[in-house]
């Protein structure tokens, strides 16, 4: 059957003759054909090894143990354990077999029984078993008690509770001759110790010298053909006596005295030319490190990974990287020592070898070795392999973090291991970036000229250009002017169209994703204020993104056009530079393992004198790019700037949950302004709520209100932006049915709104010829004992209506009801006839100065307006 | 410990395979696809070690045939190369000049010797003389029964 396998040329003739095969021993297996059955299960286990399924012959495995014979219990024992794992249910089956196999007379079998035992028992039949292997460690013959004795090991794994009863038959087999049943026993006890500390008590007491003085009669044994390999009598057995002493010696002084004297010997007396020699040297050396102080040894323990190092052998070289750094916690001195060997072992052309390297060169660095080393590396960055860059620039980044010693040099080396390897870096790393240059204003001017000099040869590196365009954008004028210039760098000359050419570059290039282009945007809005001979140019280029496939990046155009065409009054406020970004609130946050955004909104302080946005605006708009993946706005309609506010301070309120109470309110206000099947009576309830978070003087919300409010205070009656937004906002009024309202023919007077101390009285009239639309006369009255200052009435309403604002008739409101602010509205119902009126309200005055904000919603107007 | 030891030629095609720990067939044939990827793909002078899934895997080449053992973290890699040889010099005692071929066809000889030196992952006889007497011993009961089951047989047939 073999040979027809082999001589098949193709898979598919392969498959043809196995599945021609399998199709024949499943019916030998159903005739219950017994001459050819071992037969079969070898055909079988071939058919297994080549990886096709051949559960079907798990039974044949079993009758074929069941049998008398030892050539068929051979194959049988051999199937089991090839065919099975221990997971398989048919493994029970066979136990009661094994056990009568295990009482054999004949010493082959029990060796059989014993080896499917030690390679394939579950936990049960280890504790079927245990009394079986555990009489057998005392058989006659040492073969069997080898092979007992590694059963055991496996039960113990198993069930470590059984460690117990083997600690005795495992101490006798210390005393053996016979290397076979020495070699397990000391793995035997190895096993045991590391299962019970009683057991490690115990070896500890009564082995460790007999231990010693094996290891001494191997070590200075004569040649003996029959164990030596490349000169050395069996390394087997030193290595693994040498393990034993290691976990005897490891935390006992007494112990660890013991073994001194023959682990120097085995130190010094081993050849070391040979590969045997070297694993035992390697063994010792390992010991050495982990037993109870002793200076001296560990000095030759350190000198002989000295020796291993400079070897021309790559394992040796391997392993020697691996023993050190288990040796750093020991002697970190020691290891320093050989800094520049292993710093070699980083550019090794050896994957495995370059790993470990990196990782002892990662704990070999402290305070005092970082700059030179990590310079070191960044150099290597540059001519490293592909795969390899992904682990060295991580590794890097984390030693510049944690061992930086100034900013300016900390900004360096991120930016050098930006140009090299940007597209390895990871996104917290640059965000982690972004928030030291933000930190150090006195290094913007040097940082922001560094990146653009960078970017100029490094275009590829994604992360680079991100965090350029950000710089660019925040400190874009000090990169024209020259500010802050330090000693160290040359001048050079940017002008201000070259500052937006580069970005114009990142914006455009087709390799950039979804959070450069959009990084880029957000920068050139801010350029377009910072350099206003520019204006026009990033204009048209913030113009040319409006047919954007991505709904992003065009939403976001479209807004930012808006604002340079429309808003100018309010622009330069709302790009101002970002506040400095809070580094404590930032590490904990990754401390915290919160997902990894920057959006961190300080406390922005407001005032608000007369109605302009003042700089809190810019860290939203900021936000946004840097929390670009949570940031779509929560409302599903079309752009507008005012909308994407809400977006993105909603966003970064969702994410920090409970961290300042601030964006807290903000989210409850968002709530009411976006759930419309609140009822009234709710919102109502929320003005506390709100009131309390502004006199916080941290709310985004109050800045936002300012923002919505342009079309209000500068009196244009009918500013399509800051109308629709709002209309959109209240889309889902539609789905509200109105409230049946009380009679009235004649609109009458209604009190629209009234809370403890404001009154609002709506008078209705319709001008002529038009019943679409309705004229609205507010009045508002205020009954409180003190003045409102700063007062401001917005109103919002839903799709099917429009309303124009006029400008009210004063801004302060009398106390007492001592006179009153009359406000037009203007509201043109585009179903007229089908649907009623209705109206989301929102008032903000001040009281001695104090924000105050209260809304609700109207929905008592007459019928038919 | 060792958890597994798979043999394969530089095809890719696996010879033999054994699993001390757990794994069931369907890992077993993942390990075994992954491993063959990384280890037929490094170079001859790098060194024989493979850092994988936590574990370490130690291959050594013998003319076609890539000797894999895979081991834990802090087992010492240097003396499973010496397994790994100890094994291939078995090997070569046992069939007088190993080659692929042998191990193919005698793919369960392959085992046995592999079963006399490996126990529970653990090594078990570090004597060549030792693992060879055994196998010959049991190779030789197998061939006493079958020489009486085609003795018998010749009997039953002479009986009709």
């Amino acid at each position: 059957m073999i040979r027809a396998i082999r001589a098949c040329k193709t898979a598919a003739e392969e498959r043809g003759v196995v599945r021609k095969e399998c199709a024949a021993i499943r019916a030998a297996i159903n005739e219950n054909d017994n001459d050819y059955r071992h037969r079969n299960l070898a055909k079988l286990m071939f058919i297994h090894m080549l990886g096709y399924p051949t559960h079907f012959g798990q039974m044949e495995c079993l009758k074929l143990i069941a049998s008398s014979e030892f050539p068929e219990k051979r194959i049988g024992y051999l199937g089991l354990m090839l065919l099975l794992d221990e997971r398989q249910e048919v493994l029970m089956l066979v136990t009661n077999s094994l056990k009568q196999d295990l009482n054999h007379s004949n010493q082959y079998i029990v060796g059989l029984a014993l080896c499917a035992l030690g390679n394939i028992c579950s936990a049960e039949m280890a504790r079927d078993l245990a009394p079986e292997v555990e009489r057998l460690l005392q058989f006659r013959d040492p073969n069997t008690r080898k092979k007992a004795a590694l059963c055991a090991i496996r039960i113990i794994r198993k069930v470590p509770d059984l460690a117990e009863n083997f600690i005795n038959p495992a101490a006798a087999l210390l005393k053996e001759k016979h290397h076979g049943v020495l070699i397990t026993g000391v793995q035997l006890c190895t096993d045991l110790c590391k299962a019970s500390v009683d057991a490690l008590e115990y070896f500890r007491k009564k082995c460790t010298e007999g231990l010693v003085k094996t290891l001494k009669d191997v070590a200075n044994s004569p040649y003996a053909p029959e164990y030596d390999i490349a000169g050395i009598t069996d390394p087997f057995l030193h290595i693994r006596l040498l393990k034993l002493l290691r976990v005897l010696g490891q935390g006992d002084a007494d112990a660890s005295d013991l073994m001194n004297d023959i682990l120097a010997q085995v130190a010094t007396k081993t050849e070391s030319n040979k590969n045997a020699g070297n694993a035992i040297l390697y063994e010792c050396v390992e010991t050495i490190m982990s037993i109870e102080d002793n200076g001296g040894l560990r000095v030759l323990a350190i000198n002989i990974l000295g020796r291993f190092l400079s070897n021309r052998d790559n394992n040796i070289r391997y392993v020697a990287l691996n023993m050190l750094m288990k040796a750093i916690t020991v002697d970190a001195q020691a290891v320093q020592r050989h800094r520049a060997t292993i710093l070699e072992c980083v550019k090794d052309s050896d994957a495995s070898i370059r790993k470990r390297a990196l990782e002892l060169v990662y704990l070999l660095i402290n305070e005092s070795n970082v700059k030179p080393l990590t310079k070191e590396l960044i150099d290597y960055l540059e001519v490293s392999d592909q795969e390899f860059k992904g682990d060295l620039t991580a590794k890097i980044c984390s030693l510049i973090a944690k061992f930086s010693p100034e900013k300016i040099w900390y900004i360096d080396q991120m930016l050098k291991v930006l140009s090299e390897a940007g597209n390895f870096v990871k996104d917290e790393v640059w965000h982690a970036l972004i928030v030291v240059i933000s930190n150090a204003s006195d290094l913007h001017g040097y940082t922001v000229r560094a990146l653009y000099r960078a970017l100029q040869t490094s275009v590829e590196q994604e992360s680079l250009v991100r965090v350029a365009v950000w710089c660019i954008g925040e400190y874009g004028d000090m990169l024209i002017k020259n500010v802050g210039m330090l000693d160290i760098e040359d001048p050079i000359t940017v002008t201000e169209s070259d500052a937006v050419d580069i970005i114009e570059l990142a914006i455009k290039r087709h390799t950039s994703d979804l959070t450069t282009k959009a990084m880029s945007l957000i920068a050139l809005l801010k350029l377009s204020s910072r350099f206003p001979p520019c204006s026009e140019r990033i204009q048209d280029i913030i113009v040319q993104n409006r047919g954007n496939l991505v709904l992003e990046l065009q939403q976001r155009s479209i807004e930012f056009n808006s604002i340079i065409q429309k808003h100018q009054n309010i622009r330069s406020a709302l790009v101002e530079r970002m506040p400095v970004l809070d580094e404590a609130t930032f590490i904990g946050r990754r401390a915290g393992s919160m997902p990894p955004t920057v959006s961190t909104s300080s406390g922005a302080s407001l005032n608000l004198p007369n109605g302009v946005a003042k700089p809190s605006a810019a860290p939203l708009v900021d936000l946004l790019d840097l929390s670009l993946d949570d940031a779509p706005a929560p409302s599903s309609s079309g752009g507008d700037f005012l909308q994407d506010l809400l977006g993105v301070d909603l966003s970064p309120a969702s994410n920090q949950s409970g961290t300042n109470q601030a964006s807290k309110a903000g989210t409850d206000v968002l709530l009411d302004l976006l759930s419309i099947e609140t009822p009234p009576v709710q919102s109502s309830l929320s003005p506390p709520d709100v009131l309390s978070s502004i006199q916080d003087n941290k709310s985004p919300v109050a800045s936002l209100e300012e923002l919505a409010l342009p079309s209000s205070l500068s009196g244009q009656a009918t500013t399509p932006v800051g109308a629709s937004p709002m209309m959109d906002l209240l889309d889902g009024f539609v789905s509200n049915p109105p409230k049946p309202e009380n009679n009235g023919s004649v609109y009458p007077s209604v009190v629209a709104f009234e809370s403890g101390a404001l009154r609002i009285t709506f008078d209705f009239s319709k001008p002529p010829g038009n019943p679409q639309t309705t004229s609205i006369q507010a009045t508002f009255t205020n009954l409180s004992p003190n003045v409102y200052t700063d007062f401001i009435f917005q109103a919002a309403v839903p799709k099917f209506l429009q309303l124009h604002l006029d400008p009210a008739s004063s801004n302060t409101l009398p106390a007492t009801g001592n006179g009153s602010i009359t406000q037009n509205l203007r509201v043109t119902n585009s179903q007229h006839g089908k649907k009623s009126l209705v109206m989301r309200i929102r008032i903000a005055y001040k009281i001695n100065n104090k924000d105050v904000l209260e809304e609700g919603q109207i929905s008592n107007f007459p019928r038919g307006l | 410990m060792i958890h597994f030891v798979i043999l394969n030629n530089r095809q890719g095609k696996v010879r033999l395979t054994k699993w001390y720990s757990t794994y069931s067939q369907k890992e077993r044939s993942k390990v075994i696809r992954e491993l063959t990827g990384i280890i037929l793909s490094r170079g001859p002078k790098l060194c024989n070690f493979v850092e994988w899934r936590g574990l370490k895997v130690v291959y050594k080449r013998y003319a076609g045939l890539y000797f894999s053992m895979c081991i834990d973290q802090d087992d010492n890699e240097l003396e499973t190369l010496d397994i790994i040889h100890h094994y291939v010099e078995m090997l070569d005692r046992y069939f007088l000049n190993v080659c692929e071929l042998d191990l193919i066809y005698n793919f369960h000889k392959a085992y046995y010797i592999l079963d006399e030196l490996l126990l529970a992952g653990e090594l078990q006889e570090s004597s060549r003389r030792t693992i060879a007497r055994l196998v010959a011993a049991q190779d030789s009961l197998v061939e006493t029964a079958r020489e009486q089951a085609s003795l018998l047989g010749d009997l039953v047939k002479q009986a009709m």
